[in-house]
């Protein structure tokens, strides 16, 4: 455990000794203002003639659409860059497993995320004030587990995308495809293969409807927490295998 | 403390190394030599736990590369050919990070010690991406040493060092190869015969000698060679010494200096300055070459060999 936290905590503090944490970041805080933004308007326009309270779950429903595209580049350079600089010589001859190695750097841009999702609470901290008694902070904080139950699957499965590759922009573009498809295109066979079985199947598999469709309305279902932990597991899984192959080649 | 037995590596369908079997005791620095794609680096790998090998063991610090690969290396001090570092960190940051993955106890002090050992305390708050090859090459020895490891393999130590520094890092590795057993690649003979006890030479995946370097040199070298330069045109100079009984192979230098060797156990250089100066030269330069790995090399697997 302590070796994943040695490997997490360099990743974490290296993210912010380059640009591209901060584009990411950016991006992600100046679309999200945007956005809460055009809620404020619009509800305190409808809130006249009686309309409902806000709600801030529109913004982490965003935050996560933006981390499909933008998590690929938090991932991409994470192991593909250890090897092509050779650094990754040095990490296979510590006294580290391969796993640790792996883990330690989802973990790092695990952390990395939630520093940005703990910088986004300003905005139901925000909302709160303009609303009588309060939001509600259960729906919150059902939010904000989904919110980060699906980065950590993006960033498990980036992470073990990034360990098959030495070059970090052909990670980059496999994973976007990967999270592109997973969100947007598994469950178009559901749509016809309505009422039965098999459509289902395919539903369960879209990475976007275990957040949009229960977490962020509020409902926490263990089919939902063991779906994105799965995917996580996997993409861990496929890192250290990757790194192993890499051993024996 | 390192003992190898029947080790065989295979790239796909390319043996790189084949059946080699060695031994390194504790206090011993032992040198591996071999022109590039002999199967040094990758030898050095398999024994550092960074590769399992197609065939045959190995044992380092008592434990088995591949069965007890954290154990082994836990007790390695290992530092790459290209020395691979992370650009864009701090020195010290960085030695205690691969500190940390060693779990070191007080690992800053640690730090601040081997910055010592290899002379870079002045810069240890500087970036790894700003330092100079040979600086590098120094921090990847010090990431070598930070555990007190009890075997210690370099891979090409002092590539890439100025000369003062290949002497610090030779008289380095040489007190640490006091207590520790030390195996260092590299393809300079007279590095070898500097700092190691005992020498094994690789060629083509397979050691074709081993041996002390002082024997070493003694079984390999049949011929000396010398060079000589003296004022006036080297063709004349070559036809003069080609006059002294037993030299021979006599070459002309683009640079105008004549190369000529003789037998072992004979030293012309006398005669042949003697008969230099007798021919009116003013001779400027009479001195030995030292034999180089590439002839040994052409010694040990050069057609000439076979026949004998």
């Amino acid at each position: 455990m302590r070796n994943i936290w040695t490997i997490a905590k360099r990743e974490y503090d290296n993210y912010f000794s380059g640009p591209l944490a901060y584009v990411v970041a950016f991006a992600v805080l100046f679309l999200l203002g945007i956005y809460f933004a055009l809620i404020m308007f619009f509800t305190s326009q409808s809130a006249a003639m009686g309309g409902p309270a806000p709600e801030s779950t529109p913004l982490n429903w965003l935050f996560v659409f933006l981390m499909i595209f933008l998590s690929p580049a938090l991932t991409m350079r994470l192991l593909s860059d250890e090897a092509r600089m050779g650094t990754l010589e040095l990490l296979l001859t510590a006294p580290i497993r391969d796993f640790e190695l792996v883990a330690g750097k989802w973990l790092g841009a695990l952390m990395f995320i939630l520093t940005l999702a703990a910088a986004t609470l300003v905005f139901p901290i925000i909302l709160n004030n303009f609303v009588q008694p309060s939001i509600d902070w259960r729906l919150v904080i059902s939010s904000y587990i989904g919110l980060i139950l699906v980065c950590s699957a993006l960033l498990g499965l980036g992470v073990g995308i990034s360990a098959i590759f030495t070059n970090q922009f052909a990670a980059f573009f496999t994973t976007l495809g990967l999270f592109f498809f997973l969100w947007f295109m598994i469950s178009l066979p559901a749509g016809l293969l309505q009422g039965g079985q098999g459509g289902e199947v395919f539903k369960y598999l879209s990475l976007s409807s275990h957040f949009t469709e229960s977490m962020n309305n509020g409902t926490i279902k263990l089919g939902d927490i063991v779906y994105y932990l799965s995917l996580t597991a996997l993409g861990l899984f496929t890192g250290t295998t990757a790194i192993e192959i890499r051993r024996w080649r | 403390m390192i003992k190898v037995s029947g080790l065989t590596k295979d790239y796909g369908a390319r043996r790189a190394i084949s059946n080699l079997n060695f031994d390194a005791q504790q206090g011993e620095i032992v040198g591996f030599l071999g022109p590039n794609g002999a199967g040094k680096t990758t030898t050095l790998r398999i024994l550092t736990g960074y590769m399992p090998p197609t065939d045959g063991e190995a044992i380092v610090a008592g434990y088995d590369v591949v069965e007890e690969s954290i154990e082994v290396r836990k007790r390695v001090g290992y530092l790459p050919e290209t020395v691979p570092l992370y650009t864009d960190m701090v020195v010290f940051d960085y030695l205690k990070f691969m500190g940390d993955l060693r779990k070191i106890p007080n690992v800053e002090s640690r730090v601040d010690e081997v910055l010592d050992m290899v002379g870079l305390t002045d810069r240890a708050e500087g970036y790894i991406g700003n330092l100079s090859k040979g600086m590098r090459q120094r921090i990847g020895l010090a990431q070598a040493l930070l555990h007190r490891p009890e075997v210690l393999i370099l891979d090409e130590p002092t590539i890439g060092l100025d000369p003062g520094q290949v002497v610090e890092v030779r008289e380095l590795i040489r007190e640490i190869g006091k207590e520790r057993t030390v195996l260092l690649s590299t393809h300079l003979l007279n590095e070898a015969q500097n700092i190691c006890d005992r020498v094994l030479i690789i060629n083509q995946g397979k050691i074709v000698a081993e041996d002390t370097t002082e024997n070493l040199q003694a079984r390999l070298i049949g011929a000396e060679r010398v060079v000589i330069r003296v004022r006036g045109e080297a063709d004349d100079l070559a036809k003069t010494i080609q006059q002294v009984k037993g030299v021979q192979g006599v070459e002309t230098k683009p640079d105008g200096a004549v190369e000529f060797e003789f037998s072992s156990g004979k030293d012309l250089r006398p005669e042949v300055a003697k008969k230099v100066i007798g021919s009116g030269y003013d001779l400027l330069e009479l001195r030995p070459l030292g034999m180089s790995l590439e002839e040994i090399f052409l010694e040990l697997t050069g057609p000439d060999n076979k026949k004998k």
